[in-house]
């Protein structure tokens, strides 16, 4: 009986199981609001916690502090003001550029599971009166892979801000680029990166908040691009499949590779900062670079 | 002159995988003069599979980044079978803002399966090694040229990539992940890589097609390495037209094209 809650609950979660090869698999994993009268196993030490304790603590495991997946729409929720958020082109779907088998079929599916037309969500909004626009990437959809949609929502998300005066802050996750688009979707790493840099240059600021998991092009493009780069705890980031490595050195990976704990103690991230606290911490260097002379 | 190629994806594969295939240590005697390597990326050490330098090209000085291909396993050896860590793409930067400061332009080859997948190149950041690459260079002021030789594999190769022109020699791939890697992870079937090739649209006329390439660069009948001398001359042909193209263009204007050549790339409807 718990047996089955258990394989439940895991089914309906994301599998943390870490490795870009298998999150750009697209298991077909229910994209569903996780129930909250049942359980919740951590992919990472295997506590089992209430559902609705774990709810609670904004689905981050109470045992190991391991920050779980959520949605676009409820990061949004705990992090812009009520009511504060406008979308961006919302109705934006890609096409089939390599003309890859069942790809539009497979969307469909997915646009009726997540309610979202693509992997990332972009709009503009407050934190704490704090005005900033804002991408936030959802792992239920094609592990939030980077196809036009979302290199083409990113870049008119910094252009916008860019032609505004505005804050970028970018919640990533990814599996890396979105295969299923052949060469266009490795060209939108170059095309959000050329966004970046024309913000950046206008004296303007970018946060990152890297998410679970954060990986490929993503993490070889705008992810590690932020003035500020934030992670939250025991998220996975890296650029190469945990798996793939360890095929080439055909040996197991410590636990912590490829954590956010990892990347801070090799220099990439500036630091960790808890779910509990995003819209403090954020809002908080909002304000100090607001009040800059300049 | 320009025939259509009528080989199949799998079979330029087979081309570009010739133990004869030149690499940049082929090319660059016949293509440039005085070429002076310079080594190093000045915070960690030096990438042997990314070799730059400055020479000449018809008198024009300017700085040369290549991928380096090894012609037999000790040059493997050494070139990591042109997998680049962290310290390469870092070299690469170093070297391109130093030909900015000095008013050259930069040549980048494209001859890579991908960057070196590995505990070190994680560790010393090779997500954030071409980040900054393709920021960089978007708004690296001097033109920029570059030419996929071979393999032109995921972001490995796009970290050389980010350039005003792009010249693809008529039988290299460029691709967002090799054959292989599309077969084990879509398919997971590796062993599907020539079924990989055929759908994946990652031939040179593609590249013209979808807007990544500007030029195919002629190879001779059965591939370059039947004519090294003849393939190097076509090259240099397409690197000194594009040359002297884009060095008449005031920076500003050449860096807004930059943009405008990836920023218009990407298939989407609006509802
Ligand atoms: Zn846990």
């Amino acid at each position: 009986m718990l047996e089955d809650l258990l394989t439940v609950v895991k089914t309906r979660f994301n599998s943390a199981e870490d490795s870009e090869a298998e999150a750009k698999a697209e298991p077909k994993r229910k994209a569903v609001d996780i129930p909250s009268d049942l359980l919740f196993k951590c992919p990472r030490c295997s506590n089992i916690a209430m559902g609705d304790e774990f709810v609670k603590n904004l689905k981050v495991c109470p045992n190991c502090n391991y920050h779980s997946r959520i949605s676009a729409s409820e990061r949004l929720r705990l992090f812009a003001d009520k009511d504060s958020f406008e979308e961006f082109d919302a109705g934006m779907k890609s096409k089939n550029p390599i003309d890859f088998p069942d790809y539009e079929k497979k969307q469909d599916e997915l646009r009726r599971a997540t309610g979202i037309n693509d992997a990332v969500v972009t709009g503009e909004c407050t934190v704490r009166n704090e005005r900033c626009v804002i991408g936030i990437m959802d792992s239920r959809y094609m592990m939030a892979s980077m196809g036009s949609v979302v290199g083409e929502k990113i870049t008119r998300a910094f252009e916008y801000a860019t032609k505004h005066k505005l804050p970028v802050i970018m919640f990533t996750a990814s599996g890396g680029a979105r295969m299923q688009e052949g060469i266009v979707s490795l060209m939108q790493m170059a095309k959000t990166s050329g966004a970046v840099a024309n913000h950046s240059d206008a004296g303007l600021l970018y946060i990152t908040v890297l998410t679970d998991p954060t990986t490929g092009g993503v993490t070889a493009s705008f992810a590690s691009l932020g003035d500020i780069i934030i992670a939250e705890p025991k998220v996975l980031i890296g650029f190469a499949g945990r798996r793939v490595i360890e095929g080439t050195i055909k040996q197991r990976l410590p636990d912590d590779f490829q954590s956010a704990e990892f990347l801070l103690e090799h220099g990439f991230v500036d630091m960790l900062a808890e779910r509990k606290s995003m819209r403090r911490t954020i809002a908080h260097i909002l304000k100090l670079h607001k009040n800059s002379i300049k | 002159m320009t025939s259509i190629n009528s080989l199949t994806p799998w079979e330029r594969m087979e081309i570009i995988r010739h133990k004869q295939r030149p690499t940049i240590n082929d090319y660059i005697p016949l293509i440039f003069d005085e070429f002076i390597e310079m080594h190093g990326d000045r915070l960690f050490g030096d990438d042997r599979a990314v070799k730059g330098g400055i020479a000449s090209i018809n008198g024009i000085p300017v700085t040369v980044i290549a991928e380096v291909k090894g012609r037999d396993i000790n040059e493997n050896k050494e070139t990591n079978f042109s997998m680049p860590h962290p310290e390469g793409y870092r070299k690469a930067l170093r070297l391109a803002k130093q030909a900015e400061k000095f008013g050259r332009p930069v040549i980048c080859f494209i001859d890579t399966p991908g960057a070196f997948c590995g505990v070190d190149a994680e560790k010393r950041g090779q997500g954030e090694a071409i980040a900054r690459n393709l920021l960089e260079f978007m708004r690296l002021k001097t033109p920029v040229i570059s030419v996929v030789l071979g393999e032109g594999g995921s972001g490995g190769a796009l970290a050389l990539g980010v350039c005003d022109v792009l010249g693809v020699l008529e039988n290299s791939l460029y691709s967002v992940i090799s054959p292989r890697g599309f077969a084990s992870i879509l398919w997971k079937d590796a062993s599907k890589e020539k079924d990989a090739c055929g759908i994946m649209k990652i031939a040179a006329e593609n590249m013209l097609e979808l807007g990544v390439a500007e030029k195919v660069i002629d190879e001779p009948p059965g591939g370059a390495h039947n004519n090294v001398e003849h393939t190097a001359e076509n090259i240099a042909e397409f690197l000194l037209k594009s040359l002297n193209k884009k060095m008449q263009i005031s920076i500003d204007v050449l860096l807004k094209e930059r943009y405008t050549k990836f920023r218009k790339i990407g298939e989407f409807i609006e509802e």
